[in-house]
């Protein structure tokens, strides 16, 4: 995780500098400059992405691991080497990186495989969170029906942390599988990974960490975190859409079986049966996303370029300010003080509705989102239907901030009328 | 006026503050759920319709300013019309708020003056994104209606 003590004198992030690389943040909405404060749920592409992408199309254009091709062979060893540059920055091996279609399809990768392996036979149970963004509790849902297993959540105390005494008194040998989120998406919470891991390992079930919005934010070295697989999402990451990226232990994936069946997965193949490829290969059946793996490529090679402790003194101290500044606001709630936190401020305005708080900063050009933030039962631990959420990148600015709060300031005096 | 206070007109946060026939129905001909599952706001919309007319309309559940406004003012505007007239009552509703409203500057009065209070909603158009909002009760409505006519056909 980041160190967040300041060891070394670096020179401060700043969010006004790397706007230049973000074509994005050049464009006018409603007549206003472009506040863009909902990175959490797309971040903005920097330019050399673009090129990276438009350069296969107009160079490459060939499919992967199926020609004998020029182009097909470059790809091919393009693919690859992104592959090494994904699993480097995750601090794992290139054998342990699949591709898949993004967090999402990671997760449903593992509960459909790995996790139908574990529970069969009944009676088993999966740990959840109360934090969890539905796409790290449905595919849990679903296996869980196909096996008659059981969820439990994690509950979160009155700041938004995990209560992990309730976690070490409720695991049990029925315990296969500890999934949960390394960010929170809405709280902004900073599960301690390690120690979770830990825990669910002592009882032998695999912990499953959903890094979408963890690896925008902090380095993530998954031996250090100590789980057995993580999630990620290429374009939370300032990369394309429709890719993701799964860590896995090697010796787990190994032993699992493949999830989607199809070109590219297989050993060899005859009418009644086929044997599978070894890991990655088997669980990336079809024409995997290329031209998007071209773009995280460049992408890696961009966030290679960062300080990413000035980075992270950079974002807290914009979450911080927008945190205070909103909660001396009459009338504004505040959820969630995790005890460490990152990315992301979710409050609510006393009378007006979500929504209406996010047309009202939409119109000033700030964009938020606005709703359950696809995590219904945290809003219903929270006791609202919704929230309004800000979160922040390394192109956030204070003047964004100013905006967030002049677009507050607006909703409450339209609703005041 | 800017695109912000053309959308919150007086009438539709007067609407949302206080909405009417915020009730329940006892036993109405027709009741549907209406969900945006993009922000999980829900409404039920009760409706008892007689010899084809609405004779009473009445709605609750929770939602956005815009959503709840549109449900409020539906009910008193639908209350002692024909089935058939509030069909027609939705399009025209429908057409305003997609911004698909006559270009022919007499026609768009016409349908504005037909559309009464609802043309409040006028600069929901501004705002694609919302027209959703709009429209939640009014789909909710259609389907109790529709779903109060199967009814009557079963017996």
């Amino acid at each position: 995780m980041r160190d967040r003590v300041p060891a070394v004198v670096t020179a401060p992030w700043s969010g006004e500098r790397v706007r230049a690389d973000f074509p994005m943040l050049a464009r006018v909405t409603r007549g206003n400059r472009l506040a863009y404060l909902d990175s959490a749920a797309t971040a903005l592409k920097p330019q050399a992405m673009l090129d990276a992408v438009s350069d296969y199309y107009r160079n490459v254009s060939a499919n992967v691991a199926r020609g004998v091709h020029t182009p097909s062979q470059e790809a091919t060893e393009r693919f690859e080497e992104v592959r090494s540059a994904a699993a480097v920055f995750l601090g794992a091996s290139a054998g342990e990186i699949v591709f898949t279609a993004g967090t999402t399809a990671s997760l449903n990768l593992v509960a459909q495989t790995i996790g139908r392996l574990r529970l069969e036979g009944g009676g088993a149970e999966i740990l959840v969170s109360e934090l969890e963004h539905h796409s790290n509790l449905v595919p849990w849902q679903l296996v869980a029906q196909a096996t008659n297993a059981t969820i439990r959540a994690i509950p979160i105390d009155d700041g938004g942390d995990l209560d992990l005494d309730w976690l070490a008194r409720n695991r049990s040998e029925r315990t296969r599988v500890v999934a949960v989120c390394h960010v929170s998406n809405v709280l902004g919470t900073v599960n301690p990974i390690r120690r979770i891991a830990d825990l669910a390992h002592e009882v032998g079930a695999v912990c499953v960490v959903d890094g979408a919005q963890g690896a925008p934010h902090l380095p993530v070295d998954v031996v250090a975190l100590g789980c057995d697989f993580y999630a990620v999402s290429v374009h939370k990451l300032f990369g394309p859409t429709g890719l993701g990226l799964l860590y896995g232990r090697r010796a787990l994936l190994e032993g699992m079986p493949p999830w989607q069946g199809g070109g590219g997965m297989i050993g060899s193949v005859s009418i009644e049966r086929s044997t599978y490829a070894p890991p990655p290969a088997r669980f990336e059946a079809g024409t995997p996303p290329i031209a998007e793996v071209y773009g995280l490529g460049a992408v890696l090679e961009y966030l290679g370029t960062w300080d990413w402790e000035a980075l992270g003194h950079f974002e807290d101290r914009l979450v911080e300010l927008a945190r205070s500044e909103l909660r001396a606001l009459p009338g504004v709630t505040v959820f969630g003080a995790p005890r460490a936190r990152v990315g992301v401020v979710t409050f609510g305005v006393a009378g007006v509705h979500p929504h209406d708080v996010g047309t009202a900063l939409d119109a000033g050009g700030v964009c938020v989102r606005a709703g359950h933030h696809c995590a219904q039962p945290l809003m219903a631990k929270l006791g609202v239907a919704s929230t309004v959420r800000a979160s922040f990148g390394p192109y956030s600015t204070e003047g964004d901030v100013v905006a967030l709060l002049a677009g507050v300031r607006r909703a409450q005096k339209v609703f005041g009328r | 006026m800017s695109d912000l206070d053309d959308l919150y007109q007086t009438l539709i946060l007067d609407h949302n503050r206080a909405p009417r026939n915020f009730r329940q129905i006892g036993s109405p001909s027709g009741h549907a759920e209406g969900r945006n599952p993009l922000c999980g706001d829900t409404f039920d919309v009760w409706v008892s319709v007689a010899e084809g007319v609405v004779t009473d309309v009445a709605f609750l559940g929770q939602g956005c300013a815009i959503s709840k406004a549109s449900a409020s003012m539906m009910t008193t505007i639908i209350k002692g019309k024909s089935v058939d007239e509030v069909r027609r009552l939705f399009e025209r509703f429908h057409q305003m708020v997609t911004g698909r409203a006559p270009a022919d500057d007499g026609e768009k009065s016409a349908v504005r003056k037909s559309l009464g209070c609802l043309s409040a909603f006028a600069g929901v158009a501004a705002f694609p994104i919302r027209v959703k909002c709009a429209t939640l009760a009014w789909h909710a409505l259609m389907k109790a209606v529709d779903e109060g006519a199967e009814r009557a056909k079963g017996v």
